[in-house]
């Protein structure tokens, strides 16, 4: 049985999708069989940043509503072959999604893949609910900033009240990913600090992905930046993360600021 | 003035923290209640209707949450014609 995993954030653009794909493609490059789905009905995005954009044919909706078969929708991936991507509807709204459809199709999934990665919708309404409703796990995306992390604190309260799992007594494991980690602003106090995010969240820490150049430059040639860089500092977090997510012991690096060769030189230290 | 400001401007990271664990704390205690303010108006409208008649817009709950102590507003607008039928009964 495989596990399902929810990426989620309340808010907006704090990278869900960025997330999702780097995280997706990490654990099958491991040798896991890993299915992304993209919960973001009417805004499908997680096709773009995979690269399939082209390649959609039939999708969740017309899975969970009988008019495509499941290995008719899913698209594998050109890159990692144990990776496969269910898009998301882009002409339907998100009340084209029944619970007893996603329960059929995140059912089905989780017999034949080790990692089921659900792509939530912003927002706490009825897509995101969807998102998390089947989830044995979830990653809170969190940017170090306070209406992000609010809305993480929202979204932890579903979490605990609004999946099966919560329903049923049990509690859905919950991982912070910070992202957008700036290290120079943190340390010179413009930023929220890694501690303050796991104070106010008390939820424990996946992985810390920097701010890194290299997560745009993957997005706009459609693949996952674990894939398309996998040196730079974000890949490596993002690798870091998805082996913490399998239950190794990977240590937490803080990433620290990247001083410049003059005021290395110097010994120069930001105040 | 502004240059003494230039320097004596620490971090803004400590004032983001402190907000957001006086926001959290307050918004966890309420997230699992039902609304408060929309329970009162219930409850009043229906206490005001049993004896004058009422229409439930003309009812304004408000709630003004303050650092020790909060204010609940009540403005209701009850018709002349209303007061004198049920003072008829």
């Amino acid at each position: 049985m495989g596990k399902v995993v929810v990426v989620t954030s309340g808010k907006g653009g704090v990278g869900k999708t960025t997330s999702t794909a780097a995280l997706g493609a990490v654990l099958a490059q491991s040798g896991k069989k890993v299915v992304l789905i993209d919960f973001d009905v009417g805004l499908r995005n997680l096709d773009l940043v995979m690269g399939a954009e082209r390649r959609v044919v039939f999708d969740l909706v017309n899975v969970t509503q009988g008019q495509a078969k499941l290995s008719q929708a899913l698209i594998r991936d050109k890159r990692v072959e144990s990776l496969f991507l269910l898009p998301a509807s882009q002409t339907r709204d998100k009340d084209a999604l029944t619970e007893e459809g996603v329960a059929s199709v995140i059912n089905t999934l989780r017999e034949k893949f080790d990692y089921v990665l659900c792509d939530s919708p912003a927002g706490i309404e009825r897509g995101a609910q969807l998102a998390m409703r089947f989830a044995d796990e979830a990653v809170i995306v969190t940017n170090p900033e306070v209406s992000s992390v609010r809305d993480s604190d929202r979204i932890i309260g579903l979490l605990d009240s609004k999946t099966l799992k919560a329903e049923q007594g049990e509690t859905v494991t919950k991982h912070v990913l910070v992202t957008r980690y700036d290290a120079g602003r943190a340390a010179r106090g413009e930023m929220l600090s890694i501690a303050d995010v796991l104070e106010i969240l008390s939820v424990p820490l996946l992985g810390i992905i920097p701010e890194n150049q290299g997560v745009l430059r993957a997005s706009n040639v459609g693949s996952p930046v674990t894939l398309d860089e996998p040196t730079n500092a974000a890949a490596r977090a993002y690798a870091d993360a998805a082996r913490r997510l399998q239950g190794d012991d990977v240590p937490m690096v803080t990433p620290v600021e990247k001083k410049g060769l003059l005021n290395r030189l110097l010994g120069r230290r930001v105040a | 003035m502004k240059l003494l400001d230039f320097f004596k401007r620490g971090g803004s990271a400590p004032v983001a923290r402190e907000r957001l664990q006086v926001l959290l704390a307050y918004e966890r205690n309420n997230r699992n209640q039902p609304d408060l303010v929309a329970v009162l108006r219930e409850e009043i409208i229906a206490v005001i209707a049993k004896h004058v008649q009422i229409n439930q817009d003309d009812v304004k709950i408000t709630m003004d949450r303050g650092a020790t102590t909060s204010t609940l507003e009540i403005d209701i607008h009850i018709p002349n014609a209303g007061i004198k039928a049920s003072a008829a009964i």
